[in-house]
């Protein structure tokens, strides 16, 4: 039983599909990147995914989980970093399913927190606002924050996105450590070459799928100019379709 | 010397205890209190959800529904607090139901219910022709802070009330504000948690209303929670301080109302306001003084 089935998806806003026609299936404990220009409907998958958005037709089968035990890890600019919390704090929000709105945190409980913060490399800035962090910071600690959650399934929304290296580094040894634990794992992701050396599948993505499967048959030059292509035309179309619904 | 020291005891007594010997000023002292401690929480959140007009614009809204009520039964605390809740709840529903069935931003819609609902509720008001006392009472608050027994038990009943739900919707209120797309990954108590938000919010400015009237009654909401951003980066201790500095405001503001036999809402509003300036000037988190002369203090 695939971990993630696909079935005719179509997910967007205001009824403007942002991912068309979507079928397939994520193997159970499978590495996937899904790879696509600005506007592909990366982001608005993994939306679709972990319940946050609801598909405009067609349906997701989660292998009988419900949509709130995905791991989700949104982008960073989606996080109001201005809000006044700090990172350990951040960190324990991964414990809601076990802890929902009234839980206490336990020693047991702490324990874990401490653990993710660590593995993270984040140890001493457990009180720090995370106004005061770098973006590589903050996305350590929203990777703690995946480990707390401990989900079988994980979706990742750039991970890898304006960090330096060894911070990419870091966090990639963590996505192969999931991996290994057979975990499944997808992630939105714009770096080629770390695709190419680290993910064994892709979803090349242009708002409609491209190619999907082993990713050096997904990665062609000819695919690539291809996605890119898709995207143009399609948001051409959208903007004249656009004016005769307003009008 | 002993005479001029009692001289000044006597005077500390008559400006800051006599006042509170009157069990009216008692009451009203005990209103602020049961306030602050509601009202802040709900003011921290305002402004970091960035709503803190959006608290002002629903303080001029429900104004009509507390003028009916204010009509209908005069200066009753009851039939006040229904008709606010009544028409606080119509326009925060109608408003988001305009801006999702529309393009209209929530804020844009909200601006314009506040505005057909303020025009309403003055022309409630004065086409029924009130005394102007029992208008000053309305629209600035008690004067020379004396509140009756009921009005009080209204106040604290509420204030209750909305701690309690507060508490219970407080992990996807902060969730919410941090990081909703989360949030609504890992709970589906995001659309309630806003509902209940805004729904307190309107059981708190009622409250307000009835404490300091409905002109500025807002402003024991927004204000401290304003002053206490100056201080911490912390939202906890955010909430405790704006808790703090509303009681010192209700409690300063008293005393003047008191003696200098203005409604409370500007004594209480002023006294907030000179705090705000303080923070403004002072304050450990981004305060003027700090700004000009910051790199000798965190040199050492």
């Amino acid at each position: 039983m695939p971990a993630l089935q696909f079935h005719n998806l179509t997910l967007g806003y205001d009824r403007h599909p942002a991912v068309h026609h979507l079928n397939g299936a994520v193997e159970t404990g499978a590495l996937v990147a899904v790879v696509g220009p600005n506007g592909a409907g990366k982001s608005t998958l993994f939306k679709g995914i972990t319940g946050v958005l609801k598909p405009l037709s067609g349906s997701i089968e989660r292998d009988g989980r419900e949509a709130r035990d995905i791991a989700y890890l949104p982008q960073v600019p989606d996080i109001d970093r201005t809000f006044p919390i700090d990172v350990y704090d951040m960190v324990a929000m991964g414990l809601w399913r076990t802890k929902g709105l009234f839980g206490g945190i336990g020693i047991k409980d702490q324990r874990i927190i401490e653990a993710a913060i660590a593995t993270v490399g984040l140890t001493g800035f457990e009180e720090r606002a995370i106004g005061t962090l770098s973006g590589g910071q903050m996305q350590r600690m929203l990777f703690a924050r995946v480990l707390v959650q401990d989900a079988r399934v994980i979706v990742l929304d750039e991970p890898f996105t304006a960090i330096d290296e060894r911070t990419a580094a870091d966090l990639l040894n963590l996505v192969q450590r999931w991996h290994s634990e057979k975990r499944t794992v997808i992630a939105a992701l714009h770096n080629i070459d770390l695709v190419k050396a680290n993910f064994p599948k892709t979803l090349l993505l242009a708002r409609e799928p491209v190619a999907w499967g082993a990713t050096p048959e997904v990665l062609t030059a000819e695919n690539l100019a291809k996605a890119r292509h898709m995207c143009e035309a399609f948001d051409e179309r959208a903007t004249a379709c656009a004016v005769p619904e307003m009008a | 010397m002993r005479r001029a020291g009692n001289g000044l005891e006597a005077m500390l007594y008559q400006f800051l205890l006599e006042p509170f010997g009157e069990a009216s000023v008692r009451h009203s002292m005990a209103a602020i209190l049961a306030l602050v401690l509601s009202a802040g929480p709900i003011g921290v959140f305002l402004m970091l959800r960035r709503m803190s007009l959006v608290g002002d614009a629903m303080a001029h809204a429900i104004l009509p529904g507390v003028a009916i009520g204010f009509l209908a039964a005069g200066l009753n605390v009851f039939a006040m607090t229904l008709g606010g809740l009544v028409a606080g709840l119509l326009i925060a529903l109608l408003a988001g139901a305009v801006s999702r069935a529309t393009k209209l931003q929530e804020d844009a819609s909200l601006a314009v219910f506040l505005l057909v609902s303020l025009a309403l509720g003055v022309v409630i008001v004065t086409a029924n022709g009130i005394d102007i006392e029992g208008l000053m009472t309305f629209l600035f608050g008690e004067t020379a802070a004396k509140m009756s027994a009921s009005k009080l038990l209204v106040v604290a009943g509420t204030a209750t009330l909305s701690l309690i739900a507060l508490a219970l919707i407080y992990r996807p209120l902060v969730l919410g504000c941090v990081d909703p797309g989360f949030l609504r990954s890992i709970s589906r108590s995001d659309g309630m948690a806003h509902l209940t938000f805004m729904t307190l919010l309107v059981l708190n400015l009622i409250n307000a209303f009835h404490t300091l009237g409905t002109l500025l009654g807002v402003g024991i909401i927004i204000i401290p929670a304003a002053i206490s951003r100056f201080w911490t980066r912390d939202i906890s201790t955010m909430i405790v301080l704006a808790i703090a500095s509303g009681l010192v405001s209700g409690w300063a503001g008293l005393l003047f109302a008191f003696h200098a036999k203005i409604p409370s809402g500007p004594a209480v509003t002023l006294v907030a306001g000179v705090l705000y300036a303080g923070s403004v000037l002072f304050g450990r988190i981004g305060g003027i003084v700090w700004q000009v002369f910051p790199g000798r203090h965190l040199e050492a």
